[in-house]
């Protein structure tokens, strides 16, 4: 992912460890993953996840390391329809988002 | 920055604070990610990403159902950017518009310079030059107008 610019790229503050996989579960089975690129910027991308999702910044900016750093993250799961829907929503934005159907 | 290229104001519009050869720049970009845009230039293949990576049925599928839809919400955008590049004030359903078709015109230029995770770096003999500082006032364009939307965003919870 691309800094911008002169000057600083949104400072994420407060990055909390990574959650784990509470957001997989069996009966919610496909999985909308974000994944790593160079041109969308890191500012651009947090704000994305906060007003698709309604992320705080917090979870967004931590979503979005996750991706800049390695490289994939999950964003949201559900229902295909559902998963489908927000990798359009997605895909309005410009990000490059897969979904998955967890194993 | 500190000019304030978009304020938002108390009726939730945003004014603008665009120089003459940014609006310019900005009424004559749109036209040409359009042109790509129409003729499926390669260019323009990050603007339509791939959903289903092992399924090439399903991708078909969504293609299908979601492309066109994809495009013409791009194409809506970039003419309302060249449309109102020069205005003093736009609606927020506008600088919602700007964005999306400023990250268009990101995506298609980021993708003609081959922009890598290592970033861009050339120097001025390099044919591209122009390419590359349109490219960056870009960027700088989206982190602003990212601000301005970012301020009104309720900050939600964590679920």
């Amino acid at each position: 992912m691309a800094g911008s610019g002169p000057g600083p790229a949104a400072a994420p503050v407060e990055v909390d460890e990574p959650t784990g996989n509470e957001e997989l579960r069996p009966d919610r089975p496909w999985l909308v993953i974000v994944w790593n690129d160079p041109i969308n910027l890191m500012s651009y991308v947090t704000y994305v996840f906060q007003k698709l999702f309604g992320y705080s910044k917090e979870k967004a900016s931590r979503l979005m390391l996750d991706v800049h750093h390695k490289g994939r993250a999950v964003v949201s799961s559900g229902p295909r329809e559902r998963a489908e829907l927000d990798v359009f929503r997605l895909h309005e934005h410009g990000l490059w988002a897969t979904m998955e159907q967890s194993s | 920055m500190a000019r304030g290229r978009f304020k938002r104001d108390r009726q939730g519009r945003f004014r603008l604070g665009l120089e003459g050869p940014e609006q310019q720049l900005l009424a004559m970009l749109p036209g040409q990610a359009l042109e790509l845009l129409e003729s499926e230039d390669p260019s323009t293949a990050r603007v339509f990403p791939v959903a289903y990576t092992d399924d090439a049925r399903a991708e078909a599928d969504y293609q299908e159902m979601m492309g066109a839809q994809l495009l013409q919400q791009h194409q809506l955008s970039l003419t309302t950017l060249a449309a109102t590049a020069a205005a003093a004030t736009i609606e927020e359903s506008e600088i919602h518009q700007w964005l999306d078709a400023v990250e268009v015109l990101r995506l298609v230029l980021g993708t003609q310079l081959d922009v890598s995770e290592g970033g861009l770096e050339i120097d001025d003999a390099d044919p591209r030059i122009d390419q590359f500082t349109v490219y960056h006032y870009l960027s700088m364009l989206q982190e602003e107008i990212v601000q301005a939307l970012a301020d009104g965003l309720p900050d939600g919870g964590d679920e």
